[in-house]
């Protein structure tokens, strides 16, 4: 028992560890895409936050993001902030509008609490659509390359690109497992578990959940901030629906509730898709058949099968 | 009786006209119910007669039709669940409802930690201290759902310990088990009794005359009759209700 | 135009929304009453309708008459046979399971999408209503001398969405009368009650599902072949009719016939309305955060009954 976040903690180290030593011998492409996958995994273990470990299925992920990418890149676009800032600005955004959504979401649950998810994220799709003089709609927008330095790093440099994603990816992966070892992670499970038992033992488990929901968007959003500043562009594709089913896929993949299960998820499914749509315009199948798979034969993923058969100490 | 409330504290718990009604069913019908602290009160009655949504209106998982709930002096009635656990009840499912999918031991961690609140570094030896009292030390580190289904019914009385109740509202919680573990289980709770209030619903009657110290009857949502075992022995309504058919 | 006619014929293109969204909507309200699972890939199967005419017609050539006689025929029962086969090989499977069916059907949401892009290519394709004359429409004003009847320039309707609008009452009256009358109708009833105790009683639940699961998606072809003649059949034209109808059966109450036909009238006209006065974006904007408003604070629907 006590061994257990010592070992936990030196694997989630070594894994960044690898990714750190990974940049040196990687070739240009595959180094550009574990960027992207990095920080797409930082969006998969906040969309594990609230449907791995407390059992909240959110089909409208994409508005959280987006949330992050838009308020970051308006506020570079309009306000002329800097990178850092406009990163703020878009956390801030995504707080807010998690916020916001969970005081109205969380007063449903399971299928209803699923649609209205996905409602909302529809209506902020929508909405950048409708105020497109602003947004450019579904063009998007360029982030200045003069706008994309932080601290005197220019981020549009594949090498601090890197480890901007590396820095954000680890930050997420060390809050989680803090999280996930402190007690309440084990309350948010407990509710995942066992909402009414855990309402029983006197949690207040609608603050928790908000908690959850929150902390959750507010992660994602940081995500989708990131995305926009390293990779310089800002677009009302990432506030649709395949963004918002994406994580759920990438998280089911790897393994719901386990916290390298995100990023493992990411990484095949990542992959997966560039080879599909290297041999067709429909790659989009691959994730239907990943979904229906997953839904029938592996309901708990790769790290949650490896949880259950070999490693049991695994968070 | 005047002496020993006043040496007890005075009522741990009362209702006052408390009513439920599912649709035109008057589950719980205008109760007035006074459990002193330090009591074990065991709550009997023929199937139907009430006695679950009474102990969940008084625990707050159901909400009251009508009248009111005080708890420790304090009016409870629109309090929801959450907040008369933390002021001091514990409640025990009747249907076992433990995290079957976290191990016993973290199982018992959950209901202490909340006590605990974010510190005291004693959750773990607290953890194991309730799972000792019930037995069930050894298989800390199972999961849940691979204890045999006495087991749980002793892990579900392990959570309520770990919350150091003033009241602890048990549930039916014999039902299932064997007569050697009910034995255990009768031992038990006379140990725990000294420590806090128990409120015991229970079907098994001789259970109920081994531990209670005062008898509710419950009988199509009323209170049929209130006393001693002897007295509730004797008592000729509740035999034609109950005991005898 | 004036601004009678104007709403008159923004009216009439809402009868031809509605008439449409009423049959796909209450494809989708009828799994949802029955099974108590919501199908994300319902849009899809309007879309399969809708490319399945296409063919159907494209395969007929002759006459566009005969061509959508087959195709009204065919389109549905290809259809509702694949939706059934779906059921049986992947819902029955997961048990129904609320949330894992919700995640099986965003993937056959792909599947079929991705297949269609594949086979039936990223184009959008007419396929020709099978009678298209003009009727014009009169209209009223206050002369001097009293009451007169004109005919506006622009007033008018095809013959064609005249036969839509009519063809979702007929539909609805069969339904209704299987429903009310037919020992299928009784099964479904009872297993809409209750699947456990439906069991009890011999009935095979499980085909019972597979079933309505067909109906369902064929009730969404059978609205795409109507309007396919009136819109392109293209491969992600699934989308609105999915949301609509999510719209319809939430505003409705979940699983509520009568609440889904009321709703999708509703909701039909006043998108046709809406969408001739406003851009449609705000109105779909509005029209989410209605809805999800509606399932947050009244997730029995606006016309749906309250339960204890």
């Amino acid at each position: 028992m006590r061994g257990a976040p010592v070992k936990s903690l030196a694997l989630h180290l070594g894994l960044i560890a690898l990714l750190f030593a990974l940049q040196f011998v990687l070739p240009a492409y595959h180094h550009g895409n574990l960027a992207r996958i990095m920080v797409m995994a930082a969006y998969a273990m906040g969309y594990n936050l609230m449907f791995g470990y407390t059992g909240l299925l959110s089909l409208g992920h994409a508005m959280f993001f987006a949330a992050g990418m838009y308020g970051m890149g308006l506020s570079v676009q309009y306000l002329g902030l800097s990178a850092g800032s406009g990163f703020l600005a878009g956390v801030a955004a995504a707080f807010a509008l998690s916020l916001g959504v969970a005081l109205l979401a969380l007063r449903t649950s399971g299928v209803a609490f699923m649609i209205v998810t996905l409602m909302f994220a529809q209506a902020l799709y929508l909405a950048i659509l409708h105020f497109a003089p602003w947004t450019r709609g579904d063009e998007g927008f360029v982030i200045p390359r003069a706008a994309r330095v932080f601290l005197g790093l220019d981020l549009a440099d594949p090498t601090i690109r890197y480890g901007a994603a590396l820095t954000l990816f680890a930050l997420v992966m060390l809050a989680m497992l803090c999280l996930v070892h402190a007690r309440e992670g084990r309350v948010l499970v407990a509710i995942r578990e066992n909402e009414p038992r855990a309402e029983m033992l006197g949690y207040d488990t609608w603050r928790h959940k908000l908690f959850a929901v929150t902390a959750s968007g507010t992660i994602s959003g940081a995500a989708g901030a990131a995305y926009g500043l390293l990779f310089g562009y800002v677009g009302a594709a990432f506030a649709q629906v395949p963004y918002s089913i994406f994580p759920l896929l990438w998280v089911l993949l790897g393994g719901a509730g386990t916290l390298i299960g995100p990023f493992i998820g990411t990484l095949f499914m990542f992959y997966l898709i560039d080879i599909a749509s290297g041999m067709t315009d429909a790659y989009m199948l691959a994730v239907g058949v990943a979904l229906l798979l997953l839904t029938l034969f592996a309901p708990r993923g790769i790290m949650g099968v490896i949880r259950e058969r070999w490693v049991r100490w695994l968070p | 009786m005047v002496a020993v409330k006043a040496l007890n504290g005075g009522d741990l718990v009362t209702t006052r006209g408390l009513c439920r009604h599912f649709g035109g069913i008057r589950a719980v019908d205008g109760v007035d119910f006074a459990l002193p602290e330090g009591e074990l009160r065991a709550l009997i009655g023929p199937n139907g007669a009430g006695k679950t949504t009474f102990v969940s209106l008084l625990c707050g998982r159901l909400r009251p039709s009508g009248g009111a709930i005080t708890f420790a002096g304090e009016d409870v009635t629109a309090l929801p669940a959450h907040e008369r656990i933390r002021r001091g009840m514990a409640y025990t499912f009747q249907i076992t409802s433990v995290f079957a999918n976290l191990t016993v031991r973290e199982n018992v961690a959950l209901a202490v930690q909340r006590r605990l609140g974010q510190g005291g570094g004693t959750l773990g030896a607290e953890t194991e201290g309730a799972l000792a009292r019930v037995g069930l030390l050894e298989r800390a580190d199972q999961p849940a759902r691979d204890l045999a289904y006495g087991h749980q019914r002793l892990l579900e009385i392990a959570m309520g310990l770990g919350q150091k109740p003033r009241l602890l509202i048990l549930d039916e919680p014999t039902q299932g088990l064997s007569e050697g573990e009910i034995a255990d289980f009768i031992t038990l709770i006379r140990e725990v009794s000294r420590e806090m209030t128990i409120l015991l619903i229970e079907h098994n009657m001789g259970v109920v005359m081994a531990l209670a110290e005062r008898i509710t009857v419950l009988d199509a949502g009323r209170i049929l009759a209130e006393g001693s075992p002897e007295e509730i022995r004797a008592n000729r309504e509740v035999q034609a209700a109950y005991l005898g058919g | 135009m004036e601004f009678g006619p104007h709403l008159m014929l923004a009216m009439l293109e809402g009868l031809v929304q509605a008439s449409v969204l009423t049959l796909t909507a209450l494809g989708l309200s009828l799994v949802f009453g029955v099974m108590r699972v919501v199908n994300v890939a319902h849009g899809e199967f309007f879309m399969l309708g809708a490319v399945f005419s296409w063919w159907i017609t494209q395969a007929v050539g002759a006459s566009p008459a005969l061509g959508f006689i087959a195709a009204l025929l065919l389109a549905p029962l290809l259809v509702g046979l694949i939706a059934a086969l779906a059921d049986w090989l992947v819902l029955r499977r997961i048990e129904y399971d609320p949330e894992r069916t919700i995640v099986a059907t965003i993937g056959l949401l792909y599947i079929i999408q991705q297949l269609t892009l594949m086979s039936f290519g990223p184009d959008a394709r007419p396929v020709p209503p099978p009678f298209n004359s003009r009727i014009a429409l009169p209209w009223f004003e206050w002369g001097e001398g009293g009451l007169s009847l004109y005919w506006p320039w622009g007033l008018s309707i095809t013959s064609y969405k005249l036969f839509v609008i009519l063809a979702a009452p007929a539909v609805l009256a069969a339904l209704w009368l299987v429903m009310a009358r037919s020992r299928l109708g009784l099964v479904l009833r009872a297993t809409r009650i209750d699947g456990e105790i439906a069991r009890t009683f011999a009935i095979p639940v499980e085909k019972v599902y597979a079933l309505v699961f067909g109906i369902g998606a064929a009730l969404a072809a059978l609205g795409a072949v109507l309007v396919v003649p009136i819109q392109q059949a293209h491969y992600l034209m699934g989308g609105d009719p999915l949301l609509l109808s999510f719209i319809v059966v939430i505003i409705g109450g979940l699983g509520s016939l009568r609440g889904t036909v009321l709703a999708a009238v509703l909701i039909g006209m006043s998108d046709g309305i809406i969408s001739v006065f406003f851009t449609p974006t705000l109105a779909k904007i509005i029209a989410t955060l209605l809805v999800a408003m509606v399932l947050v604070f009244r997730p029995e629907g606006l016309f749906g009954e309250r339960r204890a």
